[in-house]
């Protein structure tokens, strides 16, 4: 019968094979959805996945909803490299994007000027920090468990940003909706490209990569990450700093998330909703995984859950599909990843029956 | 009723879901597997409980489906956790994303539809108690349900075999696997009783409770449960207790009306309470590191493979 065998060894190839196993399966699994739901598989293909990049226009609202996925998994990156499971990126960007709304809301009908946007991108990050600060302070002060604290914060932000929006932060001449203010023009981030959405927030999610990559495997810091995150007890008798790593996970993945939140409310958007997020923060766990926690794996996974999204929004309008396919896609390719890992340590193999 | 009996009522009906779904964890957990998807298993029961009361008008149909919907969920998480042995805190978070993404997905055609509310179920004589009479004996009939489920689990756990049995295995795979028991079968059955529960506190939510179905609608209350286990410190009585505590805290909307004072609190922070209590009560149990460890499964969230 076919049975598992350890490898002697874990297996490089395999690691990186395994995520494109996964999206094979994903790839599979959606065509079979598709046939399910009554819909030509092949057609249903061709709109989710061919369709929405089928010109420029389509290519850069593939970047664009990159942008924050990238920026919220390389900070999540950094610290699950060091088993430091910060899950709370979606409230982090929230509040990111509220400190930044804050600034932008500030400034609103002053004379304007470059200062609003730095402010705008400072505010971002040290509000996703803020809100990482707080998993991080109880869990080197008290131990406390850092999935559970930034998860509930994830709760507690979306209500923060409903009461703003309701309240405070509410467009006076807005008919009551619950929005912000349009910003102005000097709140908004340039664009890249003209007649297209994508702005120069892209630029800083490359940048982050860079950044990323230079402190992953360039730095001793990174290394020190890398040690804990294999091996815990080494990395306690090496003399790392394990409260540091703690708040160096969770600060750059704050920092990350909230210049995403920050992205969103100065680009596409334009203003603060109750809606600010779109799950960017959950699929960012799925690209960082799916990336190996790797900055230019990260790259190619974030362009695929982008794709993924795109496609969502493509099913609802032709397919006439909830647009909530996309985190069903989503939701599959994890579990399909976490599932083809078995590979890298284990093999099949034949073997007789034991007598 | 008077504001005391209600306000306990609503308590009692808030923290039952808490309760099942905790009490389905706490078995998963002494097992040695931590599931991190109840909240995904709790919407895909939700979903299920709800669509199936719609079109076949029994609620209890209704709950069946819940409780396979989670069951479902939860062996596709075991297979890859205990067959394939994934990671099982990324697993887990996996199964919470497929499940809510999955659930408002299937949910899109049911979000305008609403369910005639079950009539509850009045014990006699002791619904005549005053105050409490009513808030404990005029209910649902999974609130009771979730009462058995605590005295089953209790006894389970400490009085039987099979449960000291599943302690074994939690505390040490290889101990029990090396004198003959098999290991992940029990993880398996213990992990498929988790996601068996999970579905149906999610369906409670979706036809007793509310009861419609809305995207979103379990609102962290799988995650709130998986922090009452740790809250808890694993152990079914405390889940009973700390489930109605937060439960109480759901309805601190009734409180302060019930308080007549005239205060104007914004809802969402009223809305906020639970999860800031979570946060809470999870900063006062962690505070000392023993009082975690010394309690929580020696092999918890480790993955077990016999090298036969």
């Amino acid at each position: 019968m076919l049975r598992l065998e350890r490898r002697p060894e874990a297996s490089q190839t395999m690691s990186y094979v395994s995520p494109l196993i996964a999206i094979v399966l994903m790839l599979v699994g959606g065509l079979v959805l598709f046939a399910a739901l009554g819909k030509n598989p092949l057609e249903g293909f061709k709109v989710f996945f061919v369709n929405p990049i089928s010109d420029l226009y389509g290519v850069s609202e593939l970047l664009l909803k990159a942008t924050p996925l990238m920026l919220c998994a390389v900070g999540l990156a950094i610290g699950f490299r060091a088993n430091v499971w910060n899950i709370g990126a979606e409230g982090q960007l929230i509040v990111g994007a509220i400190a930044a709304s804050a600034v932008a809301l500030h400034f609103y009908g002053s004379e304007g000027g470059a200062h609003v946007l730095i402010l705008m991108v400072v505010a971002g990050c040290i509000g996703g920090m803020l809100w990482a600060a707080i998993p991080a302070f109880l869990k080197t002060y008290f131990n406390t468990n850092e999935i559970l604290v930034s998860l509930m914060l994830v709760y507690v932000a979306q209500l923060l940003v409903s009461w703003l929006v309701h309240g405070p932060m509410m467009d006076p001449d807005g008919f009551n909706f619950p929005q912000s203010r349009l910003f102005e023009d000097s709140a908004l981030l340039p664009i890249l490209l003209e007649d297209t959405r994508l702005n120069i927030a892209f630029t800083f999610a490359l940048g982050a990569l860079v950044v990323g990559y230079i402190f992953m495997f360039r730095s001793f810091a990174g290394f020190q990450m890398q040690v804990a995150g294999f091996a815990a007890n080494a990395a306690r008798y090496a003399g790392f700093s394990a409260k540091r790593m703690v708040w160096i996970g969770l600060m750059s993945g704050g920092a990350m998330a909230g210049l995403a939140g920050m992205s969103e409310v100065a680009g596409p958007m334009g203003q603060i909703t109750e809606h600010v997020s779109n799950n960017y923060g959950f699929a960012a766990i799925i690209v960082a995984f799916v990336a190996r926690l790797n900055p230019v794996g990260i790259f190619f996974a974030s362009l695929l859950m982008a794709l993924l999204y795109l496609g969502g929004e493509q099913a609802q309008q032709y397919l006439n599909l909830p647009s909530s396919i996309s985190n069903v896609f989503q939701g599959m390719l994890l579990m399909f990843l976490l599932g083809s890992d078995v590979f890298i340590n284990y093999r099949l193999r034949w073997k007789e029956a034991r007598a | 009723m008077d504001i005391l009996t209600s306000i306990l009522f609503a308590t009692i009906v808030a923290g039952t879901p808490l309760i099942i779904v905790a009490l389905g964890q706490l078995i998963a957990e002494k097992s040695g597997v931590l599931n991190l998807g109840a909240e995904g298993m709790m919407a895909m029961g939700a979903i299920a409980g709800f669509a199936v009361t719609l079109h076949s008008g029994s609620p209890w149909l209704g709950v069946l489906a819940g409780m396979a919907a989670g069951a479902v969920m939860s062996f596709i998480f075991a297979i890859v956790v205990l067959t394939l042995m994934g990671n099982q805190v990324a697993s887990g978070l996996a199964l919470s994303i497929l499940g809510v993404g999955l659930s408002a997905f299937i949910g899109k055609p049911y979000e305008a539809e609403i369910l005639q509310t079950v009539s509850a179920i009045r014990i006699p004589l002791l619904a005549d108690i005053p105050i409490i009479g009513e808030a404990l004996f005029n209910q649902q009939a999974l609130v009771y349900f979730s009462w058995a489920l605590f005295g089953g689990i209790v006894w389970f756990l400490y009085r039987s075999r099979p449960g000291l049995v599943l302690r074994a295995v939690g505390e040490s795979p290889h101990s029990a696997h090396s004198i003959g028991y098999p290991a992940i079968r029990i993880r398996y059955m213990a992990t498929i009783f988790g996601g068996a529960m999970a579905g149906i506190g999610g369906s409670f939510l979706s036809v007793f409770y509310t009861p419609l179905w809305v995207e979103g609608m379990v609102a962290g209350r799988g995650w709130i449960a998986i922090a009452l286990v740790v809250f808890a410190t694993w152990r079914p009585f405390r889940v009973l207790v700390g489930a109605y505590l937060f439960g109480g805290v759901m309805v601190a909307q009734l409180f302060v009306q019930g308080s007549g004072l005239e205060i104007n609190i914004p809802s969402q922070f009223l809305s906020a309470l639970p999860y800031l209590a979570t946060i809470v009560v999870l900063v006062i149990i962690s505070r000392d590191q023993n009082t975690v460890r010394l309690n929580a499964p020696v092999s918890l969230g480790q993955p077990f493979r016999p090298e036969a």
